[in-house]
C-alpha cells in the first residue's frame, strides 16, 4: 500500500507517525516537550557527493553545505544526524571514491552536532563490498540506544545483490530477542525493505524476511532514503519513511518510463531536495517528522 | 450383446488407443525437431543490445546473455521475478516464458557503477 500525503494523514489515528511540513528550514525545528527522555534528530539522505551534471543540479557542491547550513541554524538542535545512504556517488575508482568519501566526511564534520550516524548505500558500498565505506563512515550495520530508543542500522546494499543476507538476518533476530516486544525501535537503512516497485529495483530482495522479524515488535518505524522522495508506506503496523535526497530528486515510482532524475527547475531551484527532522516524545508512541526543503540563498 | 458387437467395440477402443500413442509420438518428436528459439544478448555497461525484445505468448524462449566487461544482473520482476547472474566469459542462459501478452520491464539488479539504473530493456511480448 502506497500513499500519498493525504492519505498519511488520515492515518495519523492508525499509530504511525505524525507529518509536519516545515516552512523555513532555518528557523528552527518542531518546538521540543520538556520530557526528560524527549529528543529530536535529523534525518539526511542521498547526498551523492561526487555527482556531476549541471542540467540535473548546477549546485552540485553546493547543497549539501546548504542542507548543513541550515540544520546548523536550527533554534533546538537535534541530538543527532543520521545519513540514510549514498553518502557518495559512486565512481569505478577507488582512490577517486575515497577522495569523496573523505571530502563528504570533512564537509559533514562541519555540524555542530557531532554525534553522526551513517548508513551505506549502494553507492558508496556496492561496488567494494562497503570497504572504503567502512574507512570512513564505520561500520554497515549496527545498533545504538538514545533516550529509550533502540536504532538499528541494516545494510542492505554492501552485499551486490542488495539483499541484507542471511548472517546479517541472523544478527537482526539475534538483536531483536533481547528486546522487549514493546520496545521503541527505529530501523535505519538505505533501500525500502518492502517491495515499494521491483520494476525500478526499489525494493530488497530478501527484506520480507527483516520486516517478518520485526513484525512481533509493537513500536518500530523505518526510515530510509534510495528513492530521493517521501514516500509513506505501512506494513502492518511498520510505517515506512523515505526522506528526500539532497542531490536530484527522482519521479514517483512507475510514473515515467524509466527512473532517471527529474532535471534541475531553474523557476524553483532545489525542488525536491530536503531533509526532515524526526522528534521522539517519551510520553508518546508516535514520531513527528517534519519535512524542510532546501532554500536557495 | 453378441460376439460381434463386442469384437467391434474391442476395436474401436484399440484404434483410439491407437492414435493417442502416435499423437503423443508425434507431438514429442514435434518438440524435438524445434527447439526453443535461442536470443543472443549481450551486456556491458550500462546497457543491453539488444533492449528490446519480441516474442511470443506462451512459447518458451532462451535467452542467451555474455558479458563483454563486469558481472551484471538481469531481472524480470513481472514474469515472476525470473533472475540471471551474467558472468563475462560465459553463455549465461534463461528460458522466458511469458504467459500473458504485454510489455515486460527487465533490468541489472547487480550494482554495476555510475549509470546501473539506466541499465534496463523491456520485452514485448505478443498474441
Amino acid at each position: 500500500m502506497n500513499i500519498d500525503r493525504r492519505d498519511f494523514l488520515k492515518l495519523l489515528g492508525m499509530g504511525s507517525a505524525v507529518l509536519v511540513l516545515g516552512q523555513g528550514g532555518r528557523a528552527g525545528a518542531a518546538d521540543m516537550a520538556a520530557g526528560k527522555d524527549d529528543f529530536m534528530f535529523v534525518q539526511l539522505s542521498d547526498t551523492h557527493w561526487g555527482f556531476s551534471g549541471p542540467q540535473i543540479n548546477p549546485d552540485a557542491t553546493g547543497t549539501l553545505k546548504k542542507a548543513i547550513a541550515a540544520v546548523n541554524s536550527m533554534k533546538t538542535q537535534p541530538d543527532f544526524v543520521v545519513f540514510t545512504g549514498d553518502i557518495t556517488h559512486t565512481t569505478d575508482d577507488p582512490k577517486e571514491r575515497r577522495k569523496r568519501m573523505a571530502e563528504a566526511r570533512d564537509i559533514i564534520s562541519g555540524l555542530k552536532v557531532k554525534n553522526i550516524r551513517f548508513t551505506a548505500g549502494e553507492h558508496d558500498a556496492g561496488l567494494d563490498n562497503g570497504e572504503a565505506f567502512q574507512e570512513y563512515f564505520g561500520k554497515t550495520r549496527y545498533t545504538f540506544d538514545h533516550k529509550g530508543v533502540h536504532f538499528i542500522v541494516i545494510d542492505n546494499v554492501s552485499d551486490p545483490t542488495s539483499s541484507i543476507t542471511d548472517p546479517q538476518l541472523q544478527w537482526l533476530g539475534d538483536e531483536l530477542k533481547k528486546l522487549d516486544k514493546d520496545s521503541r525501535i527505529i530501523v535505519l537503512t538505505h533501500r525500502p525493505l518492502f517491495d515499494l516497485y521491483p520494476n525500478w529495483d526499489w525494493w530488497t530482495r530478501d527484506g520480507a524476511k527483516a520486516i517478518d522479524l520485526l513484525m512481533p515488535y509493537k513500536n518500530v518505524t523505518v526510515l530510509y532514503g534510495h528513492i530521493h522522495q517521501e514516500n509513506h508506506h505501512m506494513t502492518g503496523h511498520i510505517p515506512h519513511h523515505a526522506a528526500k535526497g539532497l542531490m536530484f530528486p527522482l519521479p514517483a515510482p512507475g510514473s515515467l518510463p524509466k527512473r532517471v532524475p527529474i532535471p534541475w527547475d531553474a523557476s524553483a531551484p532545489y525542488k525536491g531536495l530536503g531533509y526532515r527532522s524526526v522528534e521522539s516524545l517519551s510520553k508518546k508512541a508516535d514520531l513527528t517528522i517534519t519535512e524542510y526543503p532546501v532554500q536557495n540563498g | 450383446m453378441d460376439n460381434t458387437m463386442l469384437t467391434s467395440k474391442r476395436s474401436i477402443v484399440l484404434v483410439a488407443l491407437c492414435i493417442l500413442i502416435l499423437s503423443a509420438g508425434l507431438a514429442a518428436a514435434a518438440d524435438q525437431a524445434a527447439p526453443a528459439q535461442v536470443i543472443k544478448i549481450t551486456a556491458k555497461k550500462f546497457e543491453y543490445s539488444p533492449n528490446e525484445i519480441r516474442i511470443k505468448t506462451g512459447v518458451p524462449v532462451v535467452f542467451e546473455f555474455t558479458s563483454l566487461d563486469r558481472v551484471h544482473g538481469f531481472t524480470v520482476p513481472d514474469l515472476g521475478g525470473i533472475r540471471l547472474t551474467i558472468e563475462p566469459g560465459k553463455a549465461n542462459r534463461v528460458t522466458i516464458l511469458a504467459p500473458k501478452s504485454g510489455t515486460y520491464e527487465f533490468h541489472c539488479d547487480l550494482f554495476c557503477g555510475d549509470g546501473h539504473e539506466g541499465m534496463t530493456g523491456r520485452i514485448i511480448v505478443e498474441d
